[in-house]
């Protein structure tokens, strides 16, 4: 039955907003968890360790997972934006160094 | 009278707003062809302009948008519903781990408004937050504004992309398969605090590489994440108290 109304007209409505509501959920229930945790120095540093751990765990494997030119992309990004701080000069660089990597067939 | 009161609630001005929202524009151009590739992607997996530009506006979040494509029901049934949502929430897990880092933040404030700034947290909103607060801030309009003022941008060149599909239907020859993590790694230098502060980071790198080997999909990105805030949590990160 379930099959039969994903199949119909309302098959992807219905998907989109399934979609959206376990984004949204994600995007909430951290915010709620912490809500119930107190905020001891403990936690604190583990919350300022938190974003750049995100961060690594994100870029890391799947620039790696791009190869010698995925690789080059996040170097060149992370290097412009230590030297320039200026996010536009430092995303173009580092999809310059995937494009050129590509091009060269690395 | 004796200060006894607690932290009052963050405040949340126009001023932030602007902020945020200024904060954002460098990114305008790169948000815009990573949607307008969305949008190109969709119009091949058989999207009409309107679902694609739903989803975008509902969902919200470009990574998971782009991978959830590769399982997009033609027709939809639950198997491919659930994979589908699966996807999304490993995607999207990192997205709990941010809220948990602009929790302290928030304390306080109204509800409503709280909702409504996670409807619009995606990645370089939450960035831009993390570094307004490092820099001593904590206007909460900012971590609105910038999210907030994305979200059109997001919407209208999926459409865009959607209708002019050929020009980006090969998105891996700019590169732009990667932008998500050439972003984040441009955005390791605000966050550097020095090297001891980074090893968390470290920690967090090697656990999403090994799990990323060891097991299919996208759990490395939580792994990882989950492994560097632990290793936050036991080591002295030498930061002043």
């Amino acid at each position: 039955m379930i099959d039969a109304l994903l199949a119909g007209p309302f098959g992807t409505p219905l998907a989109i907003l399934m979609l959206a509501l376990v984004t949204y959920l994600c995007r909430a229930s951290g915010v709620v968890l912490m809500s119930r945790v107190r905020l001891t120095p403990r936690v604190e540093r583990g919350l300022r360790a938190l974003p750049g751990s995100i961060v690594i765990a994100t870029a890391l494997p799947t620039g790696l997972s791009a190869g010698i030119p995925g690789l080059a992309g996040l170097v060149a990004a992370a290097a412009v934006m230590a030297l320039t701080r200026f996010e536009l000069a430092a995303i173009v660089a580092g999809l310059a160094a995937v494009m050129a990597g590509r091009a060269l067939g690395l | 009278m004796p200060q006894t009161t607690p932290p009052a609630a963050a405040p949340f001005t126009r001023a932030g707003l602007m902020i945020g929202l200024r904060a954002s524009l460098p990114l305008w151009p790169s948000i815009a062809v990573f949607g307008a590739a969305f949008g190109a992607a969709a119009a091949q997996r058989g999207l009409t302009a309107g679902e694609a530009a739903a989803t975008s506006a509902l969902v919200y979040a470009g990574a998971a948008q782009m991978v959830t494509l590769e399982v997009w029901g033609r027709p939809w049934n639950l198997g491919l519903l659930l994979s589908a949502m699966t996807v999304t929430a490993l995607i999207n897990a990192r997205m709990i781990l941010m809220g948990a880092t602009i929790q302290p933040w928030m304390r306080g404030a109204p509800v409503w408004r709280t909702a409504l700034t996670l409807f619009v947290l995606v990645d370089a909103s939450w960035l831009i937050g993390v570094r307004h607060r490092a820099e001593g801030g904590r206007d909460l309009g900012v971590l609105f504004g910038a999210g907030f003022g994305l979200w059109p941008l997001w919407v209208l060149s999926t459409v865009a992309g959607h209708f002019a599909g050929a020009l980006v239907t090969q998105p891996r020859t700019y590169g732009l398969d990667m932008i998500l993590p050439v972003f984040f790694a441009a955005m390791l230098a605000p966050l550097w605090r020095g090297a001891r502060p980074a090893l968390p980071w470290l920690v967090s790198g090697v656990t999403a590489l090994i799990v990323q080997r060891l097991v299919p999909g996208y759990g490395f990105i939580a792994a990882g994440a989950v492994a560097g805030l632990v290793t936050g949590l036991l080591l002295d990160d030498g930061a002043p108290r």
